[in-house]
This record gives structure tokens, sequence and C-alpha cells, in this order.
């Protein structure tokens, strides 16, 4: 984050980080998800995309809501999906948002990225554009994503910079195979006169599934957040990795969990989500379609509840909390643990013994899904054993965890963590 | 700078915000905050005033304060936000976006 916080006089208003935890007039990172369909079906996807939901926003429902962002000065949104660019009217909305003064950074796999449409790109001010890479070699990438999609992210990096497009990003989920590659990312990323963008791989949507055999290990962890204090503001991680910041010195960015304060997800259907990793009923705060976006950002009262001061739980103990602050709602929510408590990924392990604790059975189910219920002609075949839902899902969240099996006494211990 | 003339680059955009505002330039798609209100009208004031000094007068900033805003602003036109009211043509910014971002 580029911040310029100007040391003046402060009596009315406190830190800028405790102004954003009571929330915005209006977001500052707001994601549209323009649909569900996706030609992909990678493992990890966090809104489980695969399949257009009917109910998706119509043309001109899309076009009001980009007059209500004009409205209420959200200068720029992130499009994704599923596939954005499957939309027929991608780039009649992309035109539609850049003539009403709101940015736009669109998530692309990169397939439909021809020669023609990168070079339309690069000449329209206000369009960013991000193109998913998992893997620095085909053979990581493709594990995750699915056959010919490094090829495909490659081939749109080429004309992006044969038109001119600079400082294009190339966003990458960190994962385990792909630790020991972010040196190659990052010269991928300076070949293509692109910024590597490096974020979480949390347990979302069809995340939740794949979370235990693709998330970084303990080891790997403190790589990353070496590699990360290294580079600096030199690679963008969308404030993903402040729960790291507990290993020493803090990431740059805002350290704090953003949800529903300048957060928020609009989905294909006009649901507003407290984050694009938080799909779920839980923290679904209204639809644009009942009162517009407005009213959902401002009277909500999930957002209300979520802007007003939360407690830190087992956390508040801690000597990282000023960084750290607990980690990710997100990630502690779809693993089945209290909100208040420490992320399951806590560097200092103190999210091990409660998802240890956590009872067979008991995360929180998807509310929806639109994954592809056939195979898709270039499925992902992934390094490790694919997992099939609902069977093996309880104990891979902890399968890294001494205590997995013992669930009994970690949850006991978790009780008398918290609080 | 004091006897200078700025003003708010073209491409800048203010949202008012309970701290102060957000301040969002489309050309470099960087993202940066105005932390007081007195700052935001300070900015708002400049390119109707011919210097610096009376936009800081306009906006009741005292002579103690002066310093300060002055130290300020010059951030804000080291990062393109301001830009002299008769430009001379200067390099191009390069820029990371803001953080928080999506998925
Ligand atoms: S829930 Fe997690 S991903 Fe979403 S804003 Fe909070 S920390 Fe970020
Ligand atoms: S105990 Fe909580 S605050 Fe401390 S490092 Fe772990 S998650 Fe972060």
């Amino acid at each position: 984050m580029t911040t310029t916080i100007q040391p003046l006089e402060r009596p009315k208003v406190g830190r800028l980080v405790d102004e954003f935890e009571y929330g915005l007039d209006a977001p500052i990172c707001l994601t549209w998800e323009l649909t569900y369909a996706c030609n992909l079906a990678c493992v990890h996807c966090l809104s489980s995309s695969g399949r257009r939901d009917p109910r998706e926003l119509t043309t001109a429902e899309a076009k009001a809501l980009i007059d209500e962002f004009e409205r209420m000065q959200i200068f720029y949104v992130n499009i994704g999906g599923g596939e954005p660019t499957i939309r027929p009217d991608f780039w009649e909305l992309l035109d539609y948002a850049v003539e009403h003064h709101v940015g736009v950074k669109f998530s692309t796999n990169g397939f439909r990225i021809t020669k023609e449409r990168a070079e339309r790109l690069a000449a329209t001010d206000y369009v960013d554009v991000q193109i998913s890479l998992d893997g620095a070699t085909a053979e990581v990438n493709d594990a995750v994503r699915g056959a010919g999609t490094y090829d495909a992210a490659m081939r749109a990096m080429t004309h992006l910079q044969a038109a001119g497009m600079q400082d294009f990003k190339i966003s990458v989920v960190c994962t385990r195979h792909n630790i020991d590659q972010l040196d190659d990312f990052k010269a991928i990323a300076d070949r293509f006169g692109a910024q590597l963008r490096l974020t979480r791989l949390r347990p979302s949507g069809r995340g939740a599934d794949v979370w235990g055999e693709l998330r970084p290990l303990p080891e790997q962890q403190r790589q990353l957040y070496d590699w990360l204090v290294a580079h600096g503001e030199g690679v963008l991680t969308g404030d993903s990795f402040f729960h790291l910041s507990a290993f020493g010195e803090a990431l740059p960015g805002l350290n704090l969990c953003g949800a529903g304060r300048v957060v928020c997800l609009v989905d294909p259907v006009g649901d507003v989500y407290a984050c694009p990793f938080a799909i779920h009923d839980t923290f679904l705060a209204g639809n644009i379609r009942d009162l517009g976006f407005d009213r959902v950002w401002k009277e909500s009262p999930l957002f209300l509840e979520l802007r007003s001061p939360q407690t830190g739980g087992a956390c508040t103990k801690c000597s990282a909390y000023d960084s750290c602050r607990g980690g990710c709602m997100a990630a502690k929510f779809f693993t089945g643990l209290p909100l208040d408590g420490p992320d399951p990924e806590c560097v200092k392990g103190n999210g091990d013994i409660p998802l240890a604790g956590v009872a067979a059975g008991t995360r929180p189910s998807p509310s929806q899904d639109h994954s592809h219920t056939g195979p898709v002609h270039n499925q992902p075949i992934p390094l490790t054993l694919m997992p099939t839902r609902l069977t093996s899902r309880p104990d891979r969240s902890c399968d890294e965890d001494p205590l997995v099996g013992f669930a009994g006494a970690g949850a006991g211990r978790e009780t008398a963590d918290r609080g | 700078m004091l006897t200078e003339a700025w003003q708010l680059s073209g491409s800048v955009s203010l949202r008012p915000e309970r701290f102060g505002a957000l301040a969002y330039d489309f050309r470099t798609r960087r993202l940066s905050f105005l932390k007081t209100p007195t700052l935001v009208d300070v900015v708002r004031r400049l390119g109707d005033s011919p210097t610096v000094l009376d936009a800081l007068t306009g906006a009741g900033v005292d002579a103690s304060q002066q310093a300060a805003y002055v130290r300020a602003l010059s951030g804000l036109a080291t990062s393109g936000l301001l830009v002299p009211q008769h430009p001379s043509p200067s390099a191009p910014v390069s820029v990371p976006a803001a953080s928080q971002e999506g998925p």
C-alpha cells in the first residue's frame, strides 16, 4: 500500500488503521465477480466456479451497479469470476466502467487475451490486467490449474508485453509446490515487464478441499516471510500475509482484516459478502437487487458488526498481536476455528491445537457451489493425491499436526485457551 | 514551496472520509490518504490560490503549523498528486497499486 500518512494534528481521529477498523463510507478494495462460469476447474478455486448461475446480473443491472460505484466514488474495482471474459458483455462493461471513472483491474486465466485484445487493453487507460499463474513451470502450474494453462498464461503475457502493456500483474497463489519457485516467478515477471503479486492460499471455495495438501509447510511459511521481507514493496501481496508478520518485522500493508470494513465482494448474482474469500451465508450482507449496493455497504447489520470493536480472544495475549491481529477471518471460519482466536496458520503454532480440536464434520460446509459437475477437458491432475469431496475432509486440515487423531484432548485445550 | 502555485493533478479524485479523504490517481493507480480534514481543505484550495501560503491561510492554518503542512504538501507533490499550476513536462511516475486487493 502506498500511503501518504501525515503526522499532523490528530485529535479528532485516531491512527489510520483504527479508522479503517471502523469502516469507510465506501470500500477501498471491492471485488466484483462477474460470473461463476469458467472454462477451467482449478482445484483451489476460491469461489467454487465452473457453471454460470442463471440469476447472473443482466447487462443493464451491471451498468446500474457501475453507476452506483461512480456515485460512491469507488475509484476502481477488481473484476474476477469465474473467468470474467466469458461474459459476452465483458468488454462492453469494461468500457462502460472506464467511461464512468471506475478503474478496473481484472483477473483472467489468459485464454482469451488474444493479440488484438492485448492491444486494446494496452491502449485503454484505467485498465489493469492480472494473469493467474500458480507455478513457475508447467508441471507445477498445470497440476493445480489444468493442462495447457501454463502455456495459455505465457501466451497472454507475450501478447500483453508485445502490445506495450506495462506493469500488468502476475498473480500467484502460494502453495507448498511453488514456494521454492519464488525467484523464478520474479524472473518471469521481470522478463515480461510485469509486477509479481503473491497471495495466500485460503481454505475458501474448493480451496477447502485441497488446503491441507497444498498449503505451505510450516518451514515454508518462514521461507516465504523472509522472501517477502527481502523484496519489500517490490512485490505485491494484497495484504495477504499479515499473519506472517508475527515472525518479526511487519510486512508492508495495513495489517488488518479488511472484511466488511474496507473490503467486500459483489458476486455474480448481486450478493454482497464481507470478503471474496468469505462466500458463505454467514458473511452475506445483502443483495444489491433488493437494496442497492450503497445501502448494503452502509447499513447491513453484518457489516456494522464487523466494524464494531472486535475481541482478539486468545490472541490478545500474544506479543505479535499488533501486527498479526489473529490473522484471516475466512481462514479461521472455513477450518472451523473460532473467529476470535488464532489463525490456522499462526506462525507461533497457536492455531495447531484448536485445529486438531475441530471435531470431524463440524467445519462449515459451503453454502453454494458452481463447480462443473462433469469432466472438464483440461481437468487438473494434481501432483499429490486428488481428494474426493466429502470423504476425507475432516482430518485433512490438520494432516501436518502431531495431534491428529487426538481430537478430544485438542478440543479441551482449545476451550481452555479461549477468552 | 510557500510562494509557489500548485494544484491537484487532473487525474486525481478526492473522496471525503471522516478522517480526511482518500486520494486516487487514475493515471498511476495509486491510492493515498489525506489524514486531516484541514489538509483536504488546503489541497482543495490550492488550484484557486496564487500561492500555497494563500491556500494555507484560507484554510485557517496558523503560522506555527505551516512547516508541517508544507512537508505534507511536498510529499503529495513528490508522489504526483499535486502538480505546478503551470506544469513543465515531467517524467512519468510508475507505481504500485494499492494493497488490500481482491483475489
Ligand atoms: S477474511 Fe481474510 S482474506 Fe478476507 S479481508 Fe479478512 S484477512 Fe483478508
Ligand atoms: S497467537 Fe494470534 S496474534 Fe499471535 S501469532 Fe498466532 S494468530 Fe497471530
